[in-house]
């Protein structure tokens, strides 16, 4: 064997242990990813389930909290765990708030009309964005503790994608304690059946749905801050394509259920990872691959992967 | 305890109660009949406070409840069986169970009255981690007794339990309900099976078009030709 033959041969090992390597850490950028969709379609899933209503306004309340960081480090100087911990509090007001004034005095209106309210909401939303807070991109804060990599194996993952993962998990096993554990879960799901029926249970229906949007929207915070955390521009349509995104998750897992959004969320991530890192060229068809997965699940299980019928 | 005065409740333009009054007292069996449209479960939903009144007023045990929110009325010890049962089909038939004990917070009650409706339905057990959808009519219609038991009321309301049901299970629901008045439940029954619901009453009232147009003991409605003619098919 000449040495040009044993270093080309060299050189292809080589190459398949860095696609490994390459794999793997695109695999948890990926399941990073597919945690904050899942967070972000459980909101529109609770809210769906109980309720019966798509919040469109759910990516712009995605939005609102990245700003409420914005602010409070930029405007209070809060520390940034702080601010963290305060925007996830202002944004399930916000949530709360929202079905007071747009979705509440329609509860017993046709559905559609619901549905406007959402969507006006969402402008609403954005222009309100837009004028107080500016068109333009924002630098979203980035803690240096969160930022550092580690090396796990050969394999380097930023510290704050491991906390993603983390988090995410922990805030799904409290979110099934509570919907599958609880009183109020056990209120939720009641209400997702019949509001009637629940109300002659004793149920306290405003109040079970006021819960149903304030922990939604919570985990709309924390997706929203994980996500500028990896993405650290933010501005006032950056809730668009992830609120989008992970409704089509909510639809593909079967909206209503959890853990269909979760799957749907995380196959959206993996899709978007890997392919803008295997195919580059294809990057640009990224959302145009979402939504075919939509069309194709739509087609062979119309309620989605975990729906009721 | 419960005293109705007065009641007027309309949808939209059409009158459904036209100034209904009528008493349930404690521990009695109290069954209104009426055809179909004749208000008997507008009746029920306005005592709940599941449609609105326009005018007149509920009491219970004195207290005026008209109008007042639904999960407020049915922490004062009454509790409904809606019509067409009603259970949450997405909910084991424990949690349908534990619904209805929503306001309770006594867990050894909760257990010992879950219990009771064991004793009562035998078959509510055997299905305890069914989900309520897969279970069959007559189940359905036990669960949602049971659930209504669950708060342990005093008063107990049912709105056509028979509806739907074989005839054979119909005869068991009714020997039921029976055995929870014996242990000390007092109830109002809306029934179209206006037979068996006069049978087991201690007194009864006939519903016609939104108004009261007949009352009396079970008995004595049974041998009303009116009664007999409009009501019992004879």
């Amino acid at each position: 064997m000449s040495d040009a033959q044993a270093s080309a041969c060299a050189f292809s090992s080589g190459g398949v242990l860095m696609n490994l390597t390459l794999f793997l850490q695109h695999l948890a950028n990926g399941v990073a990813l597919g945690f904050v969709f899942g967070l972000v379609a459980i909101g529109y899933t609770l809210v769906y389930g109980v309720v019966k209503l798509v919040n469109f306004a759910h990516g712009d309340i995605f939005m609102m909290a990245a700003f409420f960081v914005y602010y409070g480090i930029v405007l209070f100087s809060f520390p940034w765990f702080l601010s963290f911990l305060f925007a996830i509090f202002l944004t399930a007001l916000l949530g709360i708030s929202i079905e007071k004034v747009a979705y509440k005095p329609l509860r017993n209106a046709p559905r559609i009309s619901s549905l406007c309210s959402a969507i006006g909401m969402s402008f609403l939303l954005e222009n309100f964005a837009i004028v107080v807070f500016g068109g333009r991109q924002k630098p979203f804060y980035q803690p240096a503790v969160l930022n550092k990599t580690l090396n796990v194996w050969g394999v380097r993952i930023q510290l704050v994608t491991i906390i993603t993962i983390v988090v995410s998990i922990g805030a799904l096993f409290f979110l099934s304690y509570l919907v599958y554990k609880t009183k109020m879960g056990l209120a939720m799901r009641a209400l997702a059946y019949d509001f009637d029926t629940a109300r002659l249970m004793g149920i306290n229906v405003d109040r079970t749905i006021t819960f149903t949007f304030a922990v939604g929207s919570s985990l709309a915070a924390i997706s929203a801050i994980f996500w500028a955390l990896r993405y650290p521009q933010i501005w006032p349509f950056m809730g668009v394509f992830p609120g989008w995104r992970a409704f089509t998750a909510a639809i593909i897992g079967g909206i209503g259920s959890i853990k269909g959004a979760m799957v749907g969320g995380f196959l959206i991530g993996m899709i978007s990872i890997l392919l803008v890192a295997f195919l580059p060229d294809l990057a640009g068809y990224r959302d145009a691959f979402i939504f075919i997965m939509l069309v194709f699940v739509l087609l062979f299980k119309p309620t989605g992967l975990f729906g009721e019928t | 305890m419960l005293e109705v005065r007065d009641l007027h409740v309309s949808y939209g333009a059409i009158k459904a109660l036209k100034g209904i009054s009528f008493k349930v007292e404690k521990g009695k069996v109290v069954t209104l009949i009426g055809s179909n449209g004749a208000g008997k479960t507008t009746t029920l939903k306005a005592i709940c406070g599941l449609v609105r009144v326009q005018s007149g007023n509920v009491f219970l045990n004195g207290e005026n409840i008209t109008n007042k929110p639904t999960n407020e009325i049915v922490s004062k010890k009454i509790a409904m069986v809606p019509e067409g049962r009603r259970i949450f089909p997405n909910l084991t038939v424990y949690e349908n169970l534990l619904v209805g004990a929503y306001q309770r917070n006594d867990k050894d009650g909760i257990q010992e009255d879950m219990e009771w409706i064991f004793s009562l339905f035998p078959v509510l057990k055997e299905r305890l981690n069914q989900k309520g959808g897969t279970l069959s009519g007559g189940e359905q219609q036990m669960l949602a007794i049971g659930r209504a038991l669950m708060s342990r009321p005093d008063l107990l309301m049912l709105d056509e339990p028979s509806l739907g049901l074989a005839p054979i299970i119909v005869e068991q629901l009714f020997e039921v309900i029976q055995k929870i008045h014996s242990e000390g439940k007092t109830i109002l029954l809306i029934e179209q099976n206006a037979y068996a619901a006069l049978n087991i009453a201690d007194y009864a009232y006939v519903l016609e078009t939104g108004r009261i147009v007949l009352q009396g003991t079970g008995k004595e409605l049974l041998a009303n030709e009116e009664v007999k003619r409009a009501y019992l098919g004879g």
